[in-house]
């Protein structure tokens, strides 16, 4: 009796310790949020009156620009004529978090291989020309550029006035060192592949940098993204990033995330607004979603399409077409993917309206091979060769053809913190089993899935998306035999003869011609299951405005400010 | 000398009568045995049927809400949640049993061996408990799945591993107790060989304690495997394991918050069941 009524008490004294704990922990948090919104506003407020009496003779210039490139400032945009010094002057100030999927691989802009490093390096570096958000090239630390008649001349004057984050002002001499190191002519290995074309580097004058190449190439002019870093700098650039872009480096944590701040001396007048841009590295998207709601991050640009519906209301919820390839990829070295018809058998089984319904709320746009319909002057539809719901007696024949006829074990590898693909290899393998296919998930880290698959080659499926830039050869480029990048093993002669062709091609109508070639041939070959270029669901706290969405994998933090 | 050697043999624990009498019917007993019996009965029954199919998806289905033909309501994929958690009752129910069964016969072998005989083999054992020990065990659990990859047998394989310290203890320490016991002392005078002590005599003796102890391992298993499927690096989806129904349902907590719901309240429904039943016995016949 005595025990049991001690077990009473000691339940009521658990009870008691919890809803403390509770009200400790919950005042902590309350209290923390405060504090650093003060801390935030206060320090936008007094970065506001600096610039607003440092800067007044740019103002005016800052608001000008900031008109032409910002789309959807609807709401501000007549104030701001009427009371433009003042209203721009807000703008100015703040610091921001961005959620962002997975660590950098590298500070070193020329050997960052990762689509989400060069989403935050953009922010830090530029090239002698950028992208701007219609997919367009416009001119950066270059302020003009010729091309020779015959392709292989390429002419630069450099921008007045660019300057590094050191503050030492942009010179032909960095230029030509930033153009040979990435080319391979500083000690012989190209860092950037398409730029190891460049034959010489030559300086005409203070402003000018002429550059010659081996091989025209219409799409070459592309590479000079590539950023420019000071002189002989290097391999400091992995520890001390030094760029001409909007924001300069602060700071970067492994696993956590990089830390950036304004550049002051940045080229475009007036930008950037933000004091302060962290990225934070977020390995799963329910917590950034959480993180989201709890105000910790200002912006993530990966939600999945339930998320965005939850987002709906309490934060800018946008949809925009992503500049990615999402497909089934199928390893055409193992049995029994290496069947042409074991492939075809899988391309006609996948329902991918049903995919783009479960997994990306019907927004993605379905592909069936590797070429985005942004390209349009190169994308050519190919969605009737196996049609977008299931064909399963189609596949069934063709399995039965290859011998397969009671199906086989097939083990998808996927990095499991990307719940997109993880859900779309959910959906993938139910309908695999209509052909008596035995899909199993492997659920991997994403250094695991890079050594192992796609380096390591080792692998009979993997669900990802490949991110493209504005230039058709990009993807199409990885599917040549011998090429690197080739990690699904694709062979096909006839391809890679084309891809040559279509290199050489300098007249664009008969460069078109042969990339939708290419596409036939990687979509009839059932290289990989092509599925769809996702739409990417990006969550924008309401206070932020100014957001450009590129149709390449950037996060432009130069044009965001804040509105409260 | 009417007695047998056998009887001489006896051990105390073995006059303690039948073993109806033994049954400790206590409140938290008997709530812990409708609850684990619940949970285990569907757990079993999901391993051979379920109301509708687990993985099949219907797009018409996706997110209803708890109803007469779907008790629990539907997922993401439009698949009964119910069915589910019974086939991930049934996964992680499986997969702690297995656990407990590994890391407990493991934790007996060597705790047994050490607590009787002591000495170096003692001293090395218990060092490299330690060392296990000093790790969180999450962390050690996901050091071993990076080596092995994940899925089913390595979340088996490294939670056994883990495990083991816990049960080495506890059963060293009861040997230790009792290799100088009277009872044990006669055996061995009597020409008892180590071994028929070791597994005859001594370890019947411990069973209350060590009972305990595989009940609390047994909940820390299921919080554990439900912990790395959350992670994804447990039982692999499309599979139904509670912890990656867990894990999905985290991102539709404002959509289909029944998901989320039903998942963990099965999850602790089951844990709780088991803290009852083990804390029935150990209060014993206190009621």
């Amino acid at each position: 009796m005595k025990r049991c009524f001690h077990g009473k008490k000691s339940l009521c004294v658990l009870l008691v310790t919890a809803l403390l704990a509770m009200a400790v922990l919950g005042g902590c948090a309350d209290g923390t949020g405060e504090s650093s919104e003060d801390n935030s506003s206060k320090e936008s407020t007094v970065e506001s009156t600096q610039t607003d009496s440092a800067e007044s003779g740019e103002t005016t210039g800052a608001d000008a620009s900031g008109e032409s490139t910002e789309p959807e400032g609807s709401e501000s945009g007549s104030a701001e004529d009427a009371a433009s010094g003042q209203e721009t002057g807000d703008r100015y100030g703040g610091s921001i978090v961005v959620g962002v999927q997975q660590d950098i691989d590298s500070l070193d802009p020329h050997k960052a291989t990762a689509a989400g490093t060069k989403e935050i390096i953009f922010n830090i570096f530029e090239g002698l020309v950028k992208p701007d958000e219609n997919g367009n090239l416009i001119n950066a630390v270059a302020s003009d550029y010729t091309i020779s008649e015959d392709g292989l001349v390429y002419t630069f004057t450099l921008r007045d006035n660019v300057k590094f984050h050191n503050g030492n002002v942009v010179t032909a001499e960095d230029v030509k060192y930033s153009l040979e190191r990435v080319s391979g002519l500083l000690d012989g290995t190209p860092l950037i592949s398409t730029l190891s074309t460049i034959k010489s580097v030559d300086i005409l004058d203070e402003k000018t940098v002429q550059v010659t190449v081996e091989n025209a190439n219409t799409e070459l002019i592309y590479s000079f993204v590539a950023a420019i870093i000071p002189a002989g700098s290097g391999e400091d650039e992995t520890a001390d990033p030094i760029g001409t872009g909007p924001f300069s480096f602060v700071s970067y944590k492994p696993q956590q995330g990089i830390v950036l701040a304004k550049n002051p001396d940045y080229w475009q007048e007036g930008l950037p607004y933000l004091d302060q841009v962290e990225f934070k590295i977020i390995n799963s998207a329910d917590t950034a979603l959480l993180e989201l709601q709890g105000g910790t991050i200002d912006f993530y640009a990966y939600l999945t399409d339930s998320q965005a519906q939850a987002l709906q209301g309490s934060h800018q919820v946008i949809s925009s077409p992503t500049n990615m390839v999402q497909a089934l990829f199928l390893n055409n070295a193992v049995e029994p993917l290496n069947d042409v018809r074991v492939r075809q058998a899988i391309s006609y089984a996948l329902d991918k309206e049903s995919i783009n319904d479960f997994v990306g709320g019907g927004n993605g746009t379905l592909l069936s091979s590797a070429m985005l319909p942004t390209l349009k002057e190169y994308y050519v539809d190919l969605n009737d060769t196996y049609g977008t719901t299931a064909n399963v007696e189609k596949a069934k024949e063709l399995m039965a053809d290859a011998g397969y006829a009671d199906g086989f074990d097939m083990e998808i590898a996927i990095v499991s913190t990307y719940e997109f693909h993880m859900q779309t290899g959910e959906v993938i393998v139910e309908q695999l089993k209509e052909i008596g296919i035995n899909a199993t998930i492997k659920g991997m880290e994403n250094s695991s899935w890079l050594d192992e698959v796609y380096n390591g080659r080792q692998f009979d499926a993997t669900i990802t998306a490949l991110t493209c830039d504005m230039t058709p050869g990009y993807l199409m480029n990885r599917f040549q035999t011998e090429s690197s990048k080739n990690f699904i093993n694709f062979q096909s002669a006839e391809y890679d003869e084309i891809y040559a062709k279509a290199q050489a091609a300098l007249d664009p109508d008969e460069k078109a011609g042969y990339y939708k070639e290419l596409q036939k041939i990687l979509c009839d070959q059932a290289g990989s299951v092509f599925i769809q270029a996702p739409a990417n669901q990006t969550a924008i706290s309401s206070k932020l405005e100014g957001y450009k969405f590129y149709p390449v994998y950037v996060q432009d933090m130069s044009t965001v400010y804040i509105t409260e | 000398m009417g007695r047998t050697f056998r009887e001489m043999e006896r051990t105390p624990r073995e006059e303690g009568g039948s073993w109806k009498d033994r049954i400790p019917w206590n409140k938290y007993f008997l709530a812990g045995l409708v609850m684990t019996g619940l949970a285990l009965a569907l757990g079993i029954l999901g391993l051979f049927w379920t109301p509708y199919s687990t993985t099949a998806m219907s797009a018409s289905e996706k997110f209803d809400p708890p109803s007469l033909l779907h008790i629990f309501g539907t997922d993401n994929f439009g698949r009964d949640i119910f069915s589910r958690v019974m086939k991930g009752l049934g996964t992680t129910i499986g997969i702690s049993g297995l656990v407990v069964l590994f890391s407990g016969s493991a934790g007996i072998l060597l705790g047994a061996l050490t607590g009787y005989f002591g000495g170096l083999a003692d001293e090395i054992v218990m060092r490299v408990t330690d060392a296990v020990n000093g790790f969180p065990s999450i962390l050690l659990t996901l050091v071993i799945i990076s080596l092995l990859g994940s899925g089913r047998q390595n979340v088996i394989i490294s939670l056994g591993i883990v495990f083991v310290p816990s049960y080495v203890r506890i059963v060293r320490s009861e040997y230790l107790k009792l290799r100088d016991a009277d009872y044990i002392r006669r055996a061995r005078l009597l020409g008892v060989k180590d071994v028929r002590i070791l597994f005859v005599h001594i370890l019947p003796n411990i069973f209350s304690v060590f009972w305990v102890s595989v009940m609390i391992g047994f909940n820390n298993a299921i919080l554990a495997e439900s912990g790395m499927s959350y992670l994804g690096i447990g039982v692999q989806p499309p599979e139904a394991s509670l912890g990656n129904m867990l894990s999905d349902a985290q991102g539709y907590l404002q959509a289909a918050p029944w998901y989320a719901l039903s998942v963990g309240l099965s999850i602790v429904w089951v844990v709780l069941g088991f803290s009852l039943f083990s804390e029935g016995i150990r209060r014993g016949k206190c009621e």
